[in-house]
């Protein structure tokens, strides 16, 4: 796993509070982890926080499982 | 429209001298102070360096991992109550009707901690633009708490906060009882939660010099009626009292603690923090409650006087006492449990509310204490009964409730012995 995927899915356990092994790559935040709206808000902008880097509001509602988080990350991050 | 008559069926509380109400009674009447060195932040560089903390609270106990998050400290302490005095009163939502179950939980400031997060994460990372986490708002208002409580109860009767600073859990009550009174709900879940001892409440209160500086003796500072006394403590916590109208009480067999039967309110119009010196809102909060309880004077035997230890507030409210009982003043007991809870500001209502409360049923009353023979202040008349220092058994028919808040708001409730 790499750094960046190590990071966000620490994030998403603390925020979402659920088990490490639910947190697939494919795992959607609102139909797997039992996230709502405000829930993802707050995800991505702990993302925002954690890799310095800002996320347009249409690039973030693309954003809707752990794999996507990741590869956004991994191409954005300074 | 005849008025319906409304006890009181359960009691919660989470405060700086007991993490439930048995813990919290049994230490008011013991004397206990909750002061102590504040351990939420660094105050080493504050004026007061001490206040009356809520200790080892879990809120792990209430919320998941998840949900706690989403919850400032004011609206755990609130949930913890609350779920105390629900299963205190024995209510089983299954077997009440919810429409007619509501909640009035307020805060005098509400979630001051996470409005000091937020900010404080905004200049963090200023570079990122404005980023506000999505839960600020709904964490931080100060009716969140009601609102929090009826959803994981699904009670959809009436439901919101009252504010009115330090008398805002005073103003809860006399709302739910009023409300329930009028038949608008059966039951009224009704109390206050504050948790503002943080670096801005600590600092603003510090900033109108209105907090006790006795950093060398935290456990004393609280002393009102004293000539020492140099201000209050801060304290926090939470307490709900579960408000019921009297039939829908005994068809489900529940048990009676007391009688509401009064409820005053009126304002100073006068300043922004300080009391009137002579009392005049004081006064007539007390005579609107007699009247709305349709008693005379001489029926009340002990006053939980707001009390908070400040030089100008304790006279006033003892000149207002003498004003409004006069000879009967002398029977009475007084006591200010600020003294050892310190003062929970919004929580501080409904607190005293259940020390009235298990005054009149126990028939005791809790001190005054950190009283000192020859710290008479000239303005106070020592020929009452303060009740310095040792709890007192007596009478208690009924009891009355004062609090004051920034603003000049007053509330005042008058809890009686319950009889058919």
């Amino acid at each position: 796993m790499s750094d960046v995927a190590s990071r966000v899915k620490a994030i998403i356990v603390d925020k979402l509070g659920v088990e490490e092994t639910e947190v697939t790559n494919t795992a959607s935040f609102t139909n797997d982890l039992g996230a709502d709206s405000l829930d993802t808000v707050e995800l991505i902008m702990e993302f925002e926080k954690e890799f310095g880097i800002s996320i347009p509001d249409d690039q973030a509602e693309k954003i809707s499982t752990v794999g996507d988080a990741v590869s956004y990350i991994e191409a954005n991050a300074k | 429209m005849e008025l319906k008559r409304v006890v009181v069926t359960g009691l919660g509380a989470v405060t700086p001298i007991g993490n439930d109400v048995k813990t919290s009674w049994q230490n008011a009447i013991d004397g206990v102070s909750g002061a102590g060195p504040i351990t939420q932040f660094d105050a080493s560089k504050f004026k007061t360096q001490f206040a009356c903390e809520v200790k080892d609270f879990d809120p792990g106990k209430y919320f998941d991992r998840k949900e706690l998050r989403k919850a400032d400290r004011y609206t755990q302490l609130a949930v913890a109550a609350s779920e105390e005095s629900i299963a205190d009163a024995g209510l089983d939502f299954e077997k009440v009707n919810q429409d007619r179950v509501g909640v009035i939980v307020s805060a005098g400031i509400g979630g001051i901690k996470t409005f000091e997060e937020e900010v404080a994460n905004y200049f963090t990372h200023i570079e990122l633009g404005p980023k506000f986490n999505p839960f600020f708002i709904p964490k931080m208002i100060s009716d969140i708490a009601s609102g929090l409580i009826s959803m994981r109860h699904g009670l959809r009767g009436p439901n919101f906060g009252t504010v009115s600073a330090c008398a805002s859990s005073t103003h809860s009550a006399i709302s739910a009882f009023d409300i329930i009174r009028l038949g608008k709900a059966d039951v009224m879940i009704a109390g206050g939660a504050e948790a503002a001892i943080a670096i801005s409440g600590v600092g603003g209160f510090n900033a109108l010099t209105a907090l006790s500086t006795r950093n060398d003796s935290p456990e004393t500072a609280s002393r009102p009626f004293s000539a020492s006394r140099d201000g209050f403590v801060m304290g926090e916590g939470a307490a709900c009292l579960v408000l019921e109208e009297l039939e829908h009480a005994l068809a489900r067999g529940a048990k009676i603690y007391a009688e509401i039967v009064g409820g005053g309110m009126s304002a100073d119009a006068y300043h922004l923090t300080a009391s009137h010196p002579e009392g005049l809102g004081a006064k007539l909060v007390m005579r609107n409650a007699l009247q709305d309880a349709n008693m005379d004077p001489s029926e009340i035997d002990y006053i939980n006087v707001h009390g908070t230890s400040t030089p100008v507030g304790d006279p006033s409210e003892i000149k207002a006492i003498k004003e409004v009982f006069g000879d009967h003043a002398y029977n009475m007991n007084i006591s200010s449990t600020k003294s050892m809870t310190g003062h929970l500001l919004g929580a501080a209502g409904a607190v005293e509310a259940i020390f009235s409360t298990l005054a009149v049923q126990n028939d005791i009353v809790p001190p005054t204490i950190n009283f000192t023979e020859g710290d008479e202040d000239p303005e106070i008349d020592y020929k009452l009964n303060l009740t310095f220092n040792k709890a007192q058994k007596r009478e208690v028919r009924a009891a009355l409730s004062n609090t004051f808040g920034f603003g000049g708001h007053n509330a005042c409730v008058i809890v009686k012995k319950f009889k058919k």
